[in-house]
Formats: structure tokens, sequence, C-alpha cells
């Protein structure tokens, strides 16, 4: 691999030969078989492919070789894209620093670069990546993929994708399949895109969205196609600001960036107005309770017995399953497990967890309600600040971290909307800052062209990074692959 | 950064604060991370490292009276939640069993009750007359497949997966064994992970 240090594909060797193999000897026929063909990428090790190893970054799965893969990963595949490897995680997704999975942290390539080094300082130490897809927005950072899939339940791709500086989408609930998506919050997970720029990103969504007759929660994609037009005219569009977006903790330099993207867009001719989503600062809290209860649900599974890792203890079922998931779960799943059951007692069912859903659907519908007042789109910090040292991000527990970065990602989870975050500035040390754009549901393909409209002008620096193979001013990509892609925008 | 409660007792050492709005009279913004109490004196370090970066820089101010620029979140007093849950030692059973698994240790248990104070605050929100939403697909009809077997035989492929199987069966040990006691649970662990 490119870059091992940053430790964010863990899968290579006989695996990857096999599926280079495979694409090699597909007929020479001259003709591609899509707009993927050939391009390499790669995928967040919670996405089920046949026969290579399927961890989630956890002992539970461990030589885990899933029977099938997952539907999204197989369109791919069928488009002739080159599978690269599978990307390190936070165990089971949980979490929002890629910091705590059984392969270890994953590194923020920013963090070496001639930028961070330069304005942090020499001492300064890496900084974490974001997660909990965090291998995948590194390895589109620092170019080992030209995209890559991720998961996103409370922001697991846009909270990295801010942090590594590139496009991440989480697309509308239901438009892309979950079938072989290792599940952590079935009401609220999707496949997400990583991309470094959104016409990028608006070509995967065209191959991935649609039907899938082994994933019942997913609805038909809009007619529309998804190739962003030439450029879109912001004089049309409405953007609006939620005022509870400004949580205390955000930096003041994502707020000068919020601030200079709103000016930006009305300079441009975009009507900009501040509207309100009263819930927003409960969402957070909802957000916790009710993916602790379905995380609970879906975590039951592991026994030992069927698959994935089995204890040696012997001595009943019941210890067995005790056993197993004692040995192969680490603090995190086990914490938020118990927090979950705790939630589903029978006299917590209502004052919990019935409540969260209540509060979920205020959430839902303070979006609907700006949406139907005609704001197009809702601009936004997609986190509170850059990047942070991993020797400060791991003095607070995973849990109270996820209640931190979450904050302004989850809501679009909850409401089952589409977001994209923008890669926008360089903060003071150099690291990545991106904006976060919601637009309604199945207006997936407008955002992006806002997206890509936005980085445009906004002029997002290459990465350059200290001392490697890399000279500042290459260009990152193979010219025939840029060409590629850039032939179906 | 999260809105939660925290009070100073003489046993915590870290104390999460109530982040209040700038404008309002109960006080100055304090940064969002923890902050260590020691020995009476407050230690905002992480705030003194983000107001040094700010000096040192080069971004231009905007100014854009349509982007809040103080945080707008409202504090969540402590007289507006039920009282703190303490798990006691009979719930902690309870619950490693429902889950089969275990705490482990003290801090998982402080783990959760910090995590119940957290959900806590749903309590403030007044949900009245508001229906529970379990999916975002609710006003929606869902495609389901005809009921016709369209792939199987892989019987052997998934038998593979397993650990443990005999002449095409899972083999799982004895069951209607109930999980021994706590104590002996503890040991047993231990045991299972040498």
């Amino acid at each position: 691999m490119l870059y091992p240090p940053f430790r964010d594909v863990h899968r290579h060797g006989n695996d990857c030969d096999v599926v280079m193999n495979e694409h090699h000897s597909a007929p020479p026929a001259g003709k591609p078989k899509g707009p993927l063909d050939g391009i390499p990428f790669s995928v967040k090790d919670n996405f089920c492919t046949e026969s290579m190893e399927t961890t989630c970054a956890s002992r539970m799965l461990k030589g885990y070789r899933p029977p099938y893969t997952a539907t999204v990963v197989q369109k791919l595949l069928d488009q002739g894209a080159v599978l690269i490897g599978k990307t390190n995680l936070d165990e089971f997704a949980m979490g929002s620093g890629s910091t705590d999975g059984v392969f270890g942290p994953v590194q923020n390539p920013w963090s070496y670069s001639v930028q961070y080094r330069e304005r942090a300082g020499a001492d300064a130490g890496w900084t974490i990546a974001g997660g909990s897809s965090g291998g995948s927005a590194v390895a589109v950072a620092a170019q080992t993929s030209f995209f890559a899939l991720g998961s996103d339940t409370g922001g697991s791709t846009r909270n990295p994708g801010a942090l590594c500086g590139v496009v991440a989408l989480k697309p509308t609930y239901g438009l892309l399949s979950r079938h072989g998506l290792i599940p952590l919050v079935n009401s609220m997970d999707v496949p997400g895109i990583l991309t470094r720029s959104a016409s990028d990103a608006a070509t995967v969504l065209g191959v991935l969205q649609g039907l899938d007759k082994k994933d019942s929660t997913t609805i038909p994609p809009p007619a529309t196609p998804t190739h962003l037009p030439e450029e879109i005219d912001v004089r049309k569009i409405r953007i609006g600001i939620p005022r509870e977006y400004h949580a205390p903790g955000l930096s003041a330099e994502t707020l000068s960036q919020w601030t200079r993207v709103a000016d930006l867009f009305e300079r441009e001719g975009a009507s900009v107005e501040p509207v309100s989503l009263p819930h927003t600062q409960h969402s957070i809290v909802c957000y916790h309770v009710l993916c602790t209860a379905e995380v609970a649900s879906n975590m039951a599974r592991f026994d030992g017995l069927e698959y994935g890792h089995r204890s040696a203890l012997e001595d009943s079922t019941e210890a067995l399953y005790a056993a197993t998931r004692h040995e192969a779960f680490n603090d995190v799943v086990r914490r938020r497990i118990l927090a979950g059951n705790f939630f589903l007692l029978k006299r917590n069912y209502e004052l919990y967890f019935m409540k969260a859903q209540k509060v979920r659907r205020l959430i839902a519908q303070d979006f609907a309600r700006v949406f139907h007042g005609g704001v197009d789109v809702l601009l936004t910090p997609t986190t509170l600040t850059d990047a942070a040292p991993y020797r400060q991000f791991i003095q607070e527990d995973n849990r109270t971290r996820s209640t931190q970065e979450d904050v302004f990602t989850q809501p679009a989870n909850m409401a089952g909307l589409p977001a994209v975050t923008v890669p926008t500035a360089l903060s003071s040390r150099g690291l990545p800052i991106g904006l976060q754009l919601i637009g309604p549901a199945l207006h997936d393909t407008r955002l992006l062209a806002l997206a890509a409209w936005l980085q445009k002008r906004l002029c997002f620096p290459r990465l350059e990074l200290a001392g490697t193979w890399a000279e500042p001013g290459d260009v990152g990509v193979a010219p025939g692959l840029q060409g590629a892609l850039q032939g179906h925008t | 950064m999260y809105c939660t409660l925290g009070r100073i007792t003489s046993s915590l050492q870290c104390v999460a604060l109530y982040l209040r709005p700038v404008r309002h009279r109960c006080g100055v913004y304090v940064g969002p991370h923890v902050v260590e109490n020691r020995g009476g004196q407050n230690i905002t370090r992480h705030r003194k490292k983000h107001t040094t970066s700010l000096s040192q820089s080069q971004t231009p101010h905007h100014h854009n009276p349509k982007v809040p620029q103080t945080p707008t979140w409202e504090c969540v007093r402590e007289d507006q939640l039920p009282l703190p849950t303490k798990v006691p030692p009979d719930l902690v059973d309870k619950l490693e069993r429902l889950a089969l698994l275990d705490f482990r240790n003290q801090d998982g248990v402080d783990c959760l009750e910090k995590a119940i104070r957290f959900a806590d605050q749903l309590h403030v929100v007044n949900t009245d007359g508001v229906e529970p939403m379990a999916s975002v697909l609710e006003d929606r009809t869902l495609y389901l497949r005809d009921d016709r077997i369209e792939e199987g035989d892989c019987a052997e492929q998934l038998l593979g997966l397993a650990r443990n199987t005999l002449e095409g069966y899972y083999v799982a040990p004895p069951g209607n064994i109930p999980l021994p006691e706590r104590d002996e649970r503890e040991v047993l662990l231990k045991y299972s992970e040498m």
C-alpha cells in the first residue's frame, strides 16, 4: 500500500490479487463496462465482500469471510471498478475518531502535510482522521483510492470527510441498498460515498442508487439524472442558515468559514436567510438513545454459533454466548449494548425509547417545515473544530466524544435526509475544515451540484505530504484515470 | 459540544460545564472541553490552546448577520431533570443477563450512569400529542419481493463459517442451564480470557 503509516487499509495481499486477476481477465472488447471501469476504490470493512475477510475492526469477526457481497460493492465490481482493499474503522462503526478498532487508530494524512508541520510545529503529534469511516476518508485524501465507500449512521462518513478534506455524501435514506452492510442502526444507516470532487460523487451515486429486492427499505430513485449540470444557477437557490447550528464548542475558525461561505452565496445572488430548527439541541440526545437501543438489538446476533469468534468455554449455551461476547467486543461496543438494554427495559421503554422516537418525529418535522417553506438547502458546519491531536482526543471516552463530534451530522440521519460535506479551507494549524449542505429527501443531485459550485470557488488546497514521493504541484492522479472520470461528469 | 449537567463534588476531578450563550447574564462563555478542577484553580488548557491558535490565525474575519455569531443552545437546568439514576448491583446483574455481556468493572457502571444522565435531557422536550417515529419511510409503500425461492443450496458454504459443526448441524453446548451468579461468572470469564 502507498501509505502504510496511516493504517487506513488493512486488507491486502492475496485477497486483492484475486480481485485484480479477475479484472485483468475481462475480455478485451475495448469498451469500458461503465463510467467506473478500471477505477480503484476502497470499501469500509463493515461491508461484506465475498470470500474477503470482513472484520468490522473487531475480534468478533476476525477471520470471517462472508458468503456474499454487499449490493453496493457488487454494483461497483460489475462496473469494472477495482477494489483495492477494505478500510479501517472504529469497531463496528461505533465512534467518531476511528481510534477504537482492533487494528489500531487511523492517522490523518493532513497531520503529515507540509502545511501542518509548518504551522503546528515539529512536535505536534498526528491527528485523528475522524470516524467511524476514517480509513475510507484517508484512502481518498491520500489518493490511494479514487473514491471510497463508508457508512453513515450519525455522521460517520461526513465527519472523517470534513477532517480529511474530502467530499463526503450521506445519501437520502433508502436510496442506496444496505444489503451486505453489517447493520448498526437499521433506521438510520446508509452507505456513504467519499470522493475528492462532488462530480465524482454524483457519478458513483448514479451507479449505486436504486431499488434492491434484497433490501426492502430501498426506495425508487428520482427520475432526474445524476449527471451534474454544467453549473447550477444559485440565483434560484434559497439557502437556510439554521441558528441552532451554532452549538457550544464551535471553533472560531469554523464559524468564520461558515460565515464566509454564506457571504459567498449571497454575493453570487443566492438568497440566504436565517431559519430555525428548534429541536436541534435535543437531537444528539435522541440519537444517543435510539442508537444504543438498535445496537443492543443488532449486536445480539453475535453469539459464536454460526459465524465469528467462538469462545472455548462450553459449559452451557448461555455461558458460551457470554464468554464469546466478553472476549470479542471492545469496551465501546459493550457499553453501547448495555446502555441500549437499559433503555429497552420495560420500566424505561416509554420513558426513554418511545420518548426518543417522539423527539425524532419533532426533529424530522423541523426540517420538513423549513423545506416546505421554500428553502432549498441548509448550510451548516460539519464538525465543531478541525481534527484534534490523537493524544488529546483519547482523553475523553468514546461516548463523550461521539456526543461532541456528531452534533451537526446526526440530525440528517434522524430525518433520513441527504447531506454532503465540502472541504472549505485549512485552519490556522493547516488542517481541513468542511461545511455541510443538507437538502430535502431525494434531492441528492442538487445538493452535489451546489457542492460542485462551491468547490470551484473555494479552491481548497491540495494535500502536500512532507518528505514523500509526491512533490508539491504534482497532479495527484494519473492523467488516464482523471480523464476516465471527468469524461462522465 | 453536548449540553450536560455537572456538579462539582469533592470526589470528582473533572467537571462538565453547562454551556451558556454569551449574551445571557449567566456568565462567560467557556470553551467546550472538560475543565479540570485542581485545587480550586480551573485550568482551561484546551481553551488556551484555542486562543493561541486564534492569535496566530491569518483567517480574515467574516461577518454576516444571518449566521449566528454566538452559541444559541439553552441551558438545561438540574431541576428540569428527574433525579439521577443509580445502577444498583441487582440491575447490573439483570442487564448482564439480558445482554449476555459483562460490565467488567465499576468504570462500565459509571459510564452507564453518565449515559442515562445524558439521556435524561429528553424529558425537557414537550412531546404531547406526538406520535413516535420508527422509520423515516413510514409514509411509503415499500417493495416486497415475491415469496419465491430464487437462491439457496448453500448449506455447506454457510456451515463452513462456523467453528463447530457436525453432520450438517451447528453444535451448541447444553441449553436450559442458567447463567451462574455474578461472582462465579466473573471467575468464569477471567478463565475464558486465558
